[in-house]
């Protein structure tokens, strides 16, 4: 997030975008709900599925699935031509605001309805409100980036953010809800193939060096591979070895009979986790690792506050914190990792990552602190580019809509939309296994509105068969509202109902993230 | 400069901000008024009047939760007049419920055993006569007793003002008053999503944790605090052990950001897969494909790993080895993770699910 989740209650306005929020990130759900409620502020809810938010909506906008990018250069058009764009902030602090505006000019009301379903009207109205707004925060999730257009969902609200001024202000900016608790900081720690902590290119070669001197080994300066492009070297024989830490890609990956296909294929699959996942299933070698609440550390929550976990039990059996087990194995390897302790680890971390150079653990006792915090005395950062972009001026950029990589056609009529309900959480390994949740959501349900349902013969409850390009699977019919007409919508936490053997795994070009929010399906009666 | 009201409190010359209660102003200078259905940030309802000050020159006595400060004033929390409304009023509220700590788990954290006790009251003059309603079971994760409910609102100003779920209500009316949802429905069978904001706000045991009974006494259990494992909020909150147990989670308002308190279902009740017996307790080796997992010692899993993985190195060079760090993982050990990709393979080869 550029900005901090406390602000949301006390903003002017906030757009919901690709968010379920109340179900995904329910406490930050709280804050949207108050401001509405209790302080005021506009909501706009710009979302295919009828979820929770639209009910203390002003506006709801309901595209259809995938056409963001038409329905955000619509709001655009709009503002731009009736001139309430914020000129001063256009002229000072940004570039590239004439390409975009020659690029928006198409995206007229009526031409946007013809492409999102959304009523021009109502466009109008909300970008009216958005623009007039004295602040406006955009939040947003999977249900924007989880697209072969993710990358460019998220520059065109980047772009309405900037045309109104709203990005390095209190109670403004465009602010990614997190899905997981640590995605920022395993992206912080350079869990990525292409960065170093920090973000630091490892195609940079004085970055490269002042790790190759703090580590004392020599670096490889070529980006490596993401999560789909690594199971598909798998599959071509490129990728020899897979070491998984605490992921279950056998069920989160898209394309599952794929990925299982390339995992067999592995000389040696090592899996450590908490429990016997479906991936484990398939490993040479499982090691089990400690829980959140049998070790100690840090997880950097989604507004950037890097926060401290504490042992509360022992670990069950001989399992070790996942960094006593990197350790060993290290070490059994002829580098030896030698720390006592997670605060160890921390304190050669902030030496060698900028953003959390001020951090330690004495001073995340109270209330965390949000990154970047480059000193001692720094207080940390409640909010980002205030005043400056950290490229200087910040950068429109004129994006064209494209449609999703897999429409509906004859055999295939229905689109899926897949994510999460409030009662579990990924894969499910830890929520099914839990009492209350489980008793409240013992099931994958698969939503559909009731016009399908007639159309398709579907009553509620009983069992459909749920079929893509790439498999099939089969899960209980529930008759909502919440899924528009022409799209079904199922969760992708239980294994019986794997839907991940129906997504397809295109990718977006840059974010290399694969479009789970839209592929075509068709239904019959199990 | 912000304009202050001054006044005085049990002889003591104070000064409040405008708009104050006399119960914030008291509080904000160390002055104790007992309080049961005042909640911090939801609306002073009144409706206890447990927190009855002497004001002087008013009527009668009035409650200092919802009075507000007035230049000049002369309040006393101390008299006899004073006390003696308030015992009426815990009196009144301890004989109209069942209200029996034996077995009761809230004993030791009930703000009216609390309040009984610091008002040195034996037993209620009046005949104890609780309402007789069925205890409401029938859900795992939260246990319903209104026979000790005393009608505060602190779970439905909760529900409304703190987590705005707009899920609890009070229904009936007089001696019939009840809180819960619409048409009386259970928990379980209404469109409650069990955040258990209402169950951290209970000042008695009439909505308590269904896990935790007969789990834990309050002064048996050591609290930790930690950050939740789910979602990327990151909310603060308190877990308590017994004997190495897990026995329950709650909230804790005093933490702050990034939750000021407030949890969600996944957060309270979706712990129990921490001490799950599925939970893998030792490595386990695969030989060859065609066998199945076997146990073995770290010492040989270490081995076996740092074999083949040198071997595949060797032969195919490090690029063709990948590595998965978590986004469920600490900093630490995410910091590790890519450190022994990239210093011990010599690959950048590492990723994670940020994507899915």
């Amino acid at each position: 997030m550029t900005n901090s989740i406390d602000e949301l209650e006390f903003t002017d306005l906030i757009l919901a975008t690709g968010t379920n929020t109340t179900e995904n990130h329910p406490v930050i759900g709280i804050k949207v709900k108050r401001a509405v409620r209790q302080q005021g502020t506009k909501l706009i809810v710009i979302d295919p599925r009828e979820i929770d938010l639209v009910k203390y909506a002003d506006i709801w906008l309901r595209q259809k699935p995938g056409t963001d990018v038409a329905v955000f250069n619509g709001l655009m058009n709009v503002i731009i031509s009736e001139n309430l764009y914020a000129k001063e902030y256009v002229a000072e602090r940004t570039e590239g605001f004439d390409a975009l505006k020659a690029t928006v000019a198409k995206y007229t009301p009526e031409y946007v309805e013809k492409i999102s379903g959304v009523p021009s009207e109502d466009l109008k109205k909300a970008a009216r409100m958005y623009a007039q707004a004295k602040r406006a925060s955009i939040i947003y999730a999977m249900g924007l980036t989880q697209h072969i257009s993710g990358t460019d969902n998220v520059k065109t609200i980047a772009n309405i953010s900037m045309l109104c001024g709203n990005i390095g202000i209190e109670g403004g900016g465009v602010n990614p809800l997190r899905g997981q608790n640590n995605v920022q900081g395993a992206c912080d720690m350079g869990g990525l193939p292409n960065v170093f902590p920090a973000y630091q290119q490892v195609a940079n070669e004085d970055a490269r060096k002042k790790f190759e001197t703090v580590w004392n080994a020599p670096l490889s300066g070529k980006p490596g591979l993401t999560v789909v492009e690594m199971m598909n070297a798998a599959g071509r024989g490129d990728i020899k070895a897979i070491y998984i830490m605490g992921e279950n890609p056998l069920l989160s990956d898209p394309d599952l009979h794929h990925v299982k296909k390339e995992l067999q294929k592995l000389d040696l699959l090592i899996v450590q986790d908490i429990f016997l996942t479906e991936t484990a299933e398939l490993a040479d070698v499982v090691l089990p690792s400690a829980s959140f609440a049998e070790k100690d550390g840090t997880f950097t929550n989604t507004e950037r506050r890097v926060q401290r976990i504490r042992k509360i039990v022992d670990a069950p059996g001989e399992a070790k914190a996942d960094w006593e087990i990197i350790c060993g194995l290290s070490t059994q390897m002829g580098y030896p990792m030698k720390y006592a302790s997670a605060k160890e680890i921390f304190e050669e971390i902030v030496t060698v990552t900028p953003s959390y150079a001020g951090i330690s653990y004495k001073r995340l006792d109270n209330e965390g602190l949000q990154w970047p915090c480059p000193t001692a005395e720094h207080d940390g950062t409640k909010f980002l580019h205030k005043d400056r972009f950290s490229r200087g001026l910040g950068l429109f950029h004129a994006i064209e809509y494209i449609p999703p990589n897999e429409l509906t056609d004859k055999e295939y009529p229905l689109i899926l939309s897949t994510g999460r309900v409030l009662y579990h959480y990924h894969t499910g390994t830890m929520t099914r296994r839990s009492l209350g949740p489980n008793e409240r959501c013992p099931e994958s349900l698969m939503e559909i509105n009731p016009a399908d349902a007639v159309k398709f013969g579907i009553n509620e409850d009983q069992m459909v068969k749920v079929t893509s390009r790439r498999g099939t699977v089969e899960a209980k019919a529930h008759i909502t509202e919440k899924s528009p007409q022409g799209t079904i919508f199922m969760n992708f936490h239980f294994a019986e109902a794997a839907v991940n053997l129906l997504t397809n795994p295109a990718l977006d070009p840059t974010g290399k993230i694969p479009e789970y929010k839209v592929c075509a399906v068709k239904l019959e009666a199990a | 400069m912000e304009k202050k009201v001054p006044l005085t409190i049990d002889g003591k010359n104070v000064e409040a901000s405008a708009g104050q209660t006399v119960l914030e102003c008291a509080r904000d200078n160390g002055i104790f008024i007992p309080t049961l259905c005042h909640y911090d940030k939801t609306t002073n309802v009144g409706a206890c009047r447990v927190c009855v000050v002497e004001v002087e020159n008013a009527r009668s006595l009035v409650a200092s939760c919802c009075m507000p400060v007035s230049p000049g004033m002369v309040v006393r929390t101390d008299t006899e007049a004073v006390r003696n409304a308030q015992k009426m009023v815990i009196e009144l509220l301890w004989s109209s419920g069942d209200h029996n700590c034996l077995t009761c788990e809230q004993n030791g954290q009930c703000e009216l055993q609390n309040l009984i006790y610091w008002l040195k009251i034996e037993k209620p003059r009046f005949e104890i006569e609780a309402p007789g309603y069925a205890i409401e079971n029938n859900n795992t994760m939260i246990q319903r007793d209104l026979n000790k409910c005393i009608l505060c609102g602190r779970c439905v100003r909760a529900c409304n003002e703190i987590q705005v779920n707009e899920v609890l209500d009070f229904s009936m009316r007089g001696s019939y008053a009840k809180v819960g949802p619409a048409f009386d429905a259970d928990y379980i069978n209404s469109s409650c999503v069990f955040c258990g904001e209402c169950l951290q706000v209970c000042p008695t045991g009439a909505i308590t944790f269904k896990q935790a009974k007969f789990a834990g006494r309050p002064w048996e259990m050591e609290k930790v605090r930690t950050t939740c494992t789910y979602c990327g909020v990151g909310c603060q909150m308190d877990v308590f052990v017994k004997d190495g147990q897990i026995v329950k989670v709650s909230g804790n308002r005093d933490y702050g950001k990034p939750n000021d308190g407030s949890l969600c279902v996944k957060g309270r009740f979706g712990m129990d897969f921490i001490q799950h017996p599925d939970r893998l307790k030792k490595p386990l080796i695969r030989r060859n494909k065609n066998e199945d997992l076997k146990e073995v010692s770290w010492k040989e899993a270490y081995a076996f790993i740092s074999d083949k993985l040198s071997s595949i190195k060797k032969t195919s060079g490090a690029d063709s080895i990948a590595g998965l760090s978590s986004a469920r993982c600490t900093n630490e050990e995410n910091y590790l993770f890519q450190k022994f990709m990239r210093a011990v393979i010599g690959t950048n080869n590492v990723d994670h699910c940020a994507r899915l």
